[in-house]
C-alpha cells in the first residue's frame, strides 16, 4: 500500500473543493491518521479474493423502453438557482470538456 | 387524544381504523404535541403541518371508502434525506437549505399508501455522515435521555422524534450503523433490514451498496409493520431484490427455545466499561434464560471493518455527492467561472465532516491509488462477508453491542477516527448487507452523569431472514421489558 | 523541402519519403430508442428546452438509474453484426469529472467491460478495392446536455460569458464505437463511417443523423514513414458533424502535420477542434486538470449478462445486416461493389433480392430486373419494391422465362408492369394469354413476309445498302407479332428474306 503524505491540493481540485491553507493542513493530518488505521488492510490475505461491487449477487435488472411522464419545465427550471428564459444558466466555462 | 397518541403504530391504526378518532383530529394533537416537546430536542428541522394535515384528511377520505390502511393515522418522522414532494428535504447540509423535492422516495410513498402522516423532518449528520448528529449543519438535536448528550447519528432527530413521543416511528437510513447507533443510544429499537430489501429511490444517496432505509420504533411490533410496509422490489431502484417479503409479524415469538444466539469471540467485552460490560452480559443471560443456546462463534476480519468501511463509503460518497454543483438546484457560490463557482459553492455548501470525506474518497479512487485502496477494500469486504456466512453456519443469529459506550456530550470526539470507532459494532453488518436491529437491553448512569442512559443489544441474521431476526428480537424485547422500566426524562418533563 | 499530399492512399510525402497517414475513429451514436437510458423520459429531437427531464437525468438529490433494456441490446446487436465478442459479463462504471452539461458530474459509462470487444468493419472504396477496420470495442454511456454559449460570436466557448444548458439531451443513450488505427486516408475513413451508418441504420438501432448530432466523431490522426510499425505523435480531432467535415478534417490534419515534420518541426500530442467555418483545425483549450477518471464500479446498478439464446438469435439476425450482406453479394454472387451498395442502401431491396436469386438461381439476371425496372417502377409508383404485388416469386418466374427464351425484353417489360400493378403468376398470364415467344420460323416468317409487303420503300433502301433500317423492320415485326416474336430471330429471317426475294 502505498504510503507518504496525500497532495491535499491535487484531490480537492478533482473534487471541487476549495481548501483554504488551514484547511489543507488540518485535513491532511486527518486524513493521514485515517489511512494509517487503513494501512491494517495490508495484513489481509486478499491474493485471491474477488472484489465485492455488490454485496447481494444479482444480475440484468433492466427496464422496459416505456416512456414515463416527465417534470414540468417550470418545476425544474424554479429550482435552479439562476435560469435565463427556458434555460439553465451557467457561469463562463473556461475548457472544453475532457 | 394524547393517550392514542401514546400507544403503538398498530394499535392507533386500529384506531383510526376503528373511527375512534378521526386521523385528521389524531394529527392536529400530534402536531400539537411536536411544536410543544421539540423546542428542548430538536429532533424535527421541519414540523409539515400542512402536509400533515393534507395526508390526514386523505386517510380519513379513504377510511371512509372503505380502504384498509394498516397505518392509519400513525405519526411519522422521515430523515430528511429522504424525498417528500413539496417539502424541503435538506440532508442536514447548507447545500440543500432551501431544496423542496419535486418527488417522493419509494419507501415514503408506501407509508403514505398505508395511511401514515408525515409529521415532520428529522434532522441527520450533513448527509448521513457521522455518528452524533452533530454533523448536521441546519439544527441541534439532543438526546431525550439527557439534554447534555448526543442522540447518535446519522439518524439522531429520526431516534430522538420516537424517544420523546412526538412520532410514534420514524424512518432512519443506515450505512454504517446510522439506524441501530442512534436507537441504542436513544432507547428504542432500530432496524436496518437486507440491503437491497427497501427501495433507496428518493434516499439521497451516501454510500449507494451500502444504505438501506430502515423503521425505528418503540417495539419490535411496530418495528415489523412497518419494514413490511416499505419493503419489497422497486422498479425505480436497479439493486432491490426480487423476492417476496415474508410476514414478520407472524414470525414474532415469546421465547427462544431452539434458537442458537452466535456470540462473537473477538468482540472481547472486557474492553468496556465495566458497568456497560455487565449489561450486555445480562443481555447474554437473558437470552439464554429464554432458551436460547449461546454459542461462540469467529469473525476473524471484523476488525478490518471500520478501515475497509473508511475507504468504501468515502469513495462512492465522492462520487455520490459530485452532482452538488451549484448549477441545477440548491446552492450556488457565484465566483469568477463555471470552475471557481463549483468549488466556492461546494467549499460553503459542505460541512468539515463531508469534506474529508469527498478527499478520502477522491483519493482512494484517484490514479495510481484506487487498487492498492478501493480494490483492497472491496476484496476485505469479501473476507468479511464470508466470515459471517461461516458464523451462521453455527448460529441464527448473532448478538453483541450496539455500541461500545452510552451516549456521550456534545463535542466529545473531536477526533475523527475515534468517532468512526463508534460504528466498530455496525459496521462489519453493513458491510456483509446483512439484517441487522438494536433493541433496547439495559441502562446505565455515567459517572458523573444526572439520569440513566439506555444501551442497546445488536442482533444480526442471515440475509433476508428478516423474519426470524424480528421473532428473535421481539422474544426478547418481552421477556425482559427493558423500553417499558424507564422513560426518558426530557419526555417525563414534558408530562 | 517540400511535402505534398493528397486525400486517398496516394503520395503523402515528406522530403521526398513516403508516408502514411494512421487514422483511428471513435463515434458516439445517439440510439433512437423511445426513452432515455436510465430514465423513463422520452428520447426525442428538437423538442422545446428541458421538456424531456426528469429526476434521474437531472442528477436530482436520491434519483437511481435503471438501464433501459432495448439500448442494452442495441450495443449487443450491433457488436455482434461486426463479428465481434460479446464478454460472458459486463457492468456499468461512473467516469468522474465535473461539466456544467453532466447533471450528475460523473457519466455513466463502461470502462474495463464494455458489452462488445473486437469486430471488423469491411468496407469498399469507390474504385472496388475492399478495406478492413478492426474495432477495438463498443460500449454503451449516457449523453450529456447541451450547452449554447452566450456572448461571444458565432456562440463560440472561447470568449463566451455565460452558458445556457438544456438537458433534453442528458442521458439519452450513447454507442460508443473505437476503431483500432486502421485507417489510412480521409476516404476511407468516410467510407468506414458510411459502412457504420449502414449498419445502424439496418438494425434500426439509430437513425445516424448527423446534421442532429446523432452521430458524433473523433478521430486521432498521425502520420509515419510508409510501412513503418512505429506509430507517430496522434493529434486527437473533435468536432466533425458531417461526413464531409471529416474527409476535410483529416485531410487537413494529415497535411499539416506533413508540414510541419517538413519544417523539422515535432507533432505536439494534444486535441484540436475542427473549425468548419475557417476550413481548419485549432487547438482547443482542455479543461485545466488532469484527467483522472477514478472510473469504479456503478454501486447504483447491477452486472448484466446476456443469455445464450438471445445471443444466438441475434447473431442469426445479424445475416441480414449490410456488411454482411454486402461482403456476401459481392464475394458469392459476383455483383459489382456499385450495384451491392446501391442494393444495400435501399431499405428493403436486398432481402428482396435475395429472396429472389434463392428461386431463380440467376443472380446477374435478377439483379438487373430489380435495379432495373423494377427500381423504376418503385420510383414512378413511390411503391417500395419490397412492398409491391411482385413478389420475389413472381420475378424469379419472370427471370426464369426469360433466360429459358420463353419471353423477350418488351414481354418482360409489359409483363412486370401488369403484375406490379395487379398482382398474380407471370408464369401463368403468360400461358394463358399466350405471351410466349415466338421462336418457330415458320410463324415468324409469316410476320417477316407481311412486313416485307407493308414496307416496300424501307426494304428497298435497306437492299441498297441502308444497314440501319434493319432495326426498323424488326421493330415492325415486333409490332406486327404484338411483341411475341423472338427479335434475333426475326432480324436473321428479315435478312434472309429480303435476299431472297430480291428477284420478284
Amino acid at each position: 500500500m502505498p504510503t507518504g503524505e496525500i497532495d491535499v491540493p491535487y484531490v480537492a481540485k478533482l473534487a471541487r473543493l476549495a481548501l483554504s491553507p488551514t484547511e489543507i493542513q488540518r485535513f491532511g493530518a486527518q486524513l493521514g491518521a485515517l489511512l494509517e488505521h487503513v494501512e491494517a488492510l495490508q495484513k489481509l490475505p486478499i491474493e485471491d479474493v474477488a472484489a465485492t461491487a455488490q454485496v447481494i449477487p444479482s444480475v440484468n435488472v433492466l427496464r422496459d423502453d416505456v416512456a414515463q411522464p416527465s417534470l414540468p419545465r417550470e418545476v425544474v427550471l424554479e429550482a435552479a438557482p439562476q435560469r435565463q428564459g427556458s434555460y439553465f444558466r451557467v457561469p463562463q466555462i473556461l475548457g472544453e470538456p475532457g | 387524544m394524547s393517550d392514542v397518541l401514546d400507544r403503538g403504530a398498530v394499535e392507533i391504526a386500529r384506531a383510526v381504523a376503528a373511527r375512534e378518532t378521526s386521523a385528521l383530529d389524531l394529527t392536529e394533537a400530534a402536531l400539537a404535541r411536536a411544536h410543544q416537546r421539540d423546542g428542548a430536542v430538536g429532533a424535527y428541522l421541519a414540523i409539515t403541518d400542512e402536509v400533515a394535515r393534507e395526508h390526514a384528511r386523505r386517510v380519513d377520505a379513504r377510511l371512509a371508502q372503505g380502504a384498509r390502511l394498516p397505518l392509519a393515522g400513525v405519526p411519522v418522522a422521515i430523515k430528511d434525506n429522504m424525498c417528500l414532494a413539496g417539502t424541503r428535504t435538506t440532508a442536514g447540509s447548507k447545500m440543500l437549505g432551501n431544496w423542496v423535492a419535486p418527488y417522493t422516495a419509494t419507501a415514503v410513498q408506501r407509508l403514505l399508501d398505508a395511511g401514515a402522516i408525515p409529521i415532520g423532518k428529522a434532522n441527520l449528520d450533513e448527509f448521513a455522515m457521522g455518528s452524533s448528529c452533530e454533523n448536521s449543519a441546519l439544527g441541534v438535536t439532543r438526546n431525550p435521555w439527557d439534554l447534555a448528550r448526543v442522540p447518535g447519528g446519522s439518524s439522531g432527530g429520526s431516534v430522538a422524534a420516537v424517544a420523546s413521543g412526538t412520532a410514534t416511528f420514524a424512518l432512519g437510513s443506515d450505512t454504517g450503523g446510522s439506524i441501530r447507533e442512534p436507537a441504542a443510544f436513544c432507547g428504542v429499537v432500530g432496524f436496518k433490514p437486507t440491503y437491497g430489501r427497501v427501495s433507496r429511490y428518493g434516499l439521497i444517496a451516501f454510500a449507494s451498496s451500502l444504505d438501506q432505509i430502515g423503521p425505528i420504533a418503540k417495539s419490535v411490533e411496530d418495528a415489523a409493520l412497518v419494514y413490511e410496509t416499505i419493503a419489497g422490489v422497486d422498479a425505480a431502484d436497479a439493486t432491490t431484490v426480487a423476492r417476496p417479503v415474508e410476514t414478520a409479524r407472524g414470525a414474532l415469538r415469546d421465547d427462544l427455545a431452539g434458537v442458537r444466539v452466535g456470540i462473537v469471540r473477538e468482540f472481547d467485552l472486557a474492553h468496556l466499561d465495566p458497568e456497560v460490560r455487565a449489561v450486555y452480559e445480562q443481555a447474554y443471560r437473558d437470552l439464554e434464560k429464554l432458551g436460547a443456546e449461546l454459542v461462540e462463534v469467529a469473525l476473524p476480519t471484523a476488525d478490518y471493518g471500520v478501515a475497509t468501511y473508511y475507504l468504501i463509503a468515502p469513495a462512492e460518497c465522492s462520487s455520490n455527492l459530485a452532482r452538488f454543483d451549484g448549477m441545477r438546484y440548491g446552492l450556488r457560490v457565484e465566483a469568477a467561472d463555471v470552475g471557481a463557482t463549483y468549488e466556492a459553492t461546494r467549499a460553503a455548501g459542505f460541512g468539515d465532516e463531508v469534506k474529508r470525506r469527498i478527499l478520502i474518497g477522491t483519493y482512494a479512487l484517484s490514479s495510481g491509488y484506487y487498487d492498492a485502496y478501493y480494490v483492497r477494500a472491496q476484496k476485505a469486504r469479501t473476507l468479511i462477508a464470508l466470515d459471517f456466512r461461516t458464523a451462521f453456519e453455527r448460529c441464527d443469529v448473532i448478538a453483541c453491542p450496539a455500541a461500545s459506550s452510552p451516549a456521550f456530550e456534545f463535542n466529545a470526539k473531536s477526533d475523527p477516527v475515534s468517532m468512526y470507532l463508534m460504528d466498530y459494532y455496525t459496521i462489519p453488518m453493513s458491510l456483509a448487507g446483512l439484517p441487522s436491529l438494536s433493541v433496547p437491553c439495559g441502562y446505565v448512569t455515567p459517572e458523573g452523569g444526572r439520569t440513566p442512559l439506555p444501551l442497546g443489544l445488536e442482533l444480526t441474521t442471515p440475509l433476508f431472514a428478516e423474519a426470524a431476526l424480528l421473532g428473535i428480537a421481539h422474544a426478547y424485547e418481552v421477556g425482559t421489558r427493558h423500553a417499558q422500566k424507564q422513560a426518558p426524562p426530557a419526555l417525563e418533563a414534558a408530562r | 523541402m517540400s511535402t505534398t499530399s493528397a486525400p486517398g492512399r496516394a503520395a503523402l510525402q515528406v522530403d521526398g519519403v513516403a508516408y502514411e497517414a494512421v487514422i483511428g475513429i471513435e463515434c458516439h451514436v445517439e440510439l433512437t430508442t423511445e426513452t432515455k437510458m436510465f430514465c423513463g423520459c422520452r428520447n426525442v429531437f428538437g423538442s422545446e428546452p428541458n421538456t424531456n427531464v426528469c429526476p434521474v437525468c437531472l442528477g436530482y438529490p436520491g434519483a437511481l438509474p435503471v438501464p433501459n433494456r432495448v439500448a442494452v441490446e442495441a450495443i449487443v446487436r450491433a457488436g455482434l453484426a461486426f463479428g465481434a465478442e460479446i464478454p460472458a459479463f459486463s457492468k456499468f462504471d461512473r467516469k468522474n469529472y465535473f461539466y456544467p452539461d453532466m447533471p450528475k458530474n460523473y457519466q455513466i459509462s463502461q470502462y474495463d467491460t464494455p458489452f462488445a470487444v473486437g469486430g471488423v468493419v469491411s468496407f469498399w472504396l469507390p474504385d472496388g478495392t475492399q478495406r478492413s477496420v478492426r474495432l477495438t470495442r463498443i460500449h454503451l454511456e449516457e449523453d450529456t446536455g447541451k450547452s449554447m454559449h452566450a456572448g461571444s460570436a458565432d456562440g463560440r466557448l472561447g470568449g463566451s460569458t455565460h452558458s445556457l444548458v438544456d438537458f433534453n439531451r442528458a442521458g439519452v443513450p450513447l454507442m460508443e464505437c473505437v476503431s483500432e488505427p486502421d485507417i489510412r486516408s480521409s476516404a476511407e475513413a468516410v467510407a468506414y463511417l458510411e459502412a457504420l451508418k449502414r449498419t445502424f441504420v439496418a438494425l434500426g438501432v439509430s437513425d445516424v443523423k448527423m446534421e442532429e448530432g446523432s452521430l458524433r466523431c473523433d478521430a486521432n490522426v498521425s502520420i509515419r514513414p510508409a510501412g513503418s510499425s512505429e506509430l507517430g505523435t496522434k493529434t486527437e480531432i473533435k468536432n466533425m458533424n458531417s461526413f464531409r467535415s471529416v474527409q476535410r478534417a483529416i485531410e487537413h490534419e494529415v497535411a499539416r502535420q506533413a508540414e510541419a515534420l517538413a519544417r523539422g518541426q515535432r507533432i505536439v500530442q494534444e486535441t484540436r477542434g475542427w473549425d468548419e467555418g475557417e476550413q481548419t483545425t485549432i487547438v482547443q483549450r482542455s479543461k485545466e486538470e488532469a484527467h483522472d477518471y477514478r472510473y469504479f464500479p456503478d454501486p447504483d446498478l447491477v452486472p448484466i449478462e446476456f443469455a445464450a439464446a438471445d445471443l444466438a438469435r441475434w447473431r442469426e439476425a445479424s445475416r441480414a445486416i449490410p456488411q454482411v450482406r454486402l461482403e456476401r453479394l459481392i464475394s458469392r454472387d459476383k455483383i459489382s461493389v456499385v450495384q451491392a451498395h446501391q442494393l444495400v442502401d435501399t431499405p428493403g431491396l436486398a432481402d428482396y433480392y435475395e429472396a429472389a436469386v434463392a428461386l431463380s438461381g440467376a443472380p446477374q439476371a435478377t439483379l438487373n430486373f430489380v435495379l432495373g425496372e423494377l427500381s423504376r417502377l418503385a420510383n414512378e409508383t413511390g411503391v417500395a419494391v419490397a412492398g409491391a404485388q411482385m413478389t420475389p416469386q413472381a420475378l424469379a418466374e419472370i427471370v426464369d422465362l426469360t433466360t429459358r427464351g420463353a419471353i423477350g425484353s418488351k414481354t418482360a417489360k409489359d409483363l412486370i408492369g401488369r403484375v406490379w400493378a395487379e398482382g398474380g403468376s407471370p408464369a401463368k398470364i403468360v400461358e394463358r394469354d399466350g405471351l410466349a415467344q415466338v421462336s418457330d420460323p415458320a410463324a415468324i416468317d409469316a410476320f417477316v413476309r407481311d412486313v416485307i409487303a407493308a414496307q416496300t420503300e424501307s426494304v428497298e433502301n435497306f437492299r441498297n445498302g441502308k444497314e440501319s433500317v434493319i432495326k426498323f423492320l424488326v421493330g415492325q415485326v415486333m409490332k406486327t407479332s404484338r411483341g411475341k416474336a423472338d427479335p434475333r430471330l426475326a432480324e436473321e429471317r428479315l435478312r434472309t428474306l429480303i435476299l431472297e426475294t430480291r428477284g420478284e
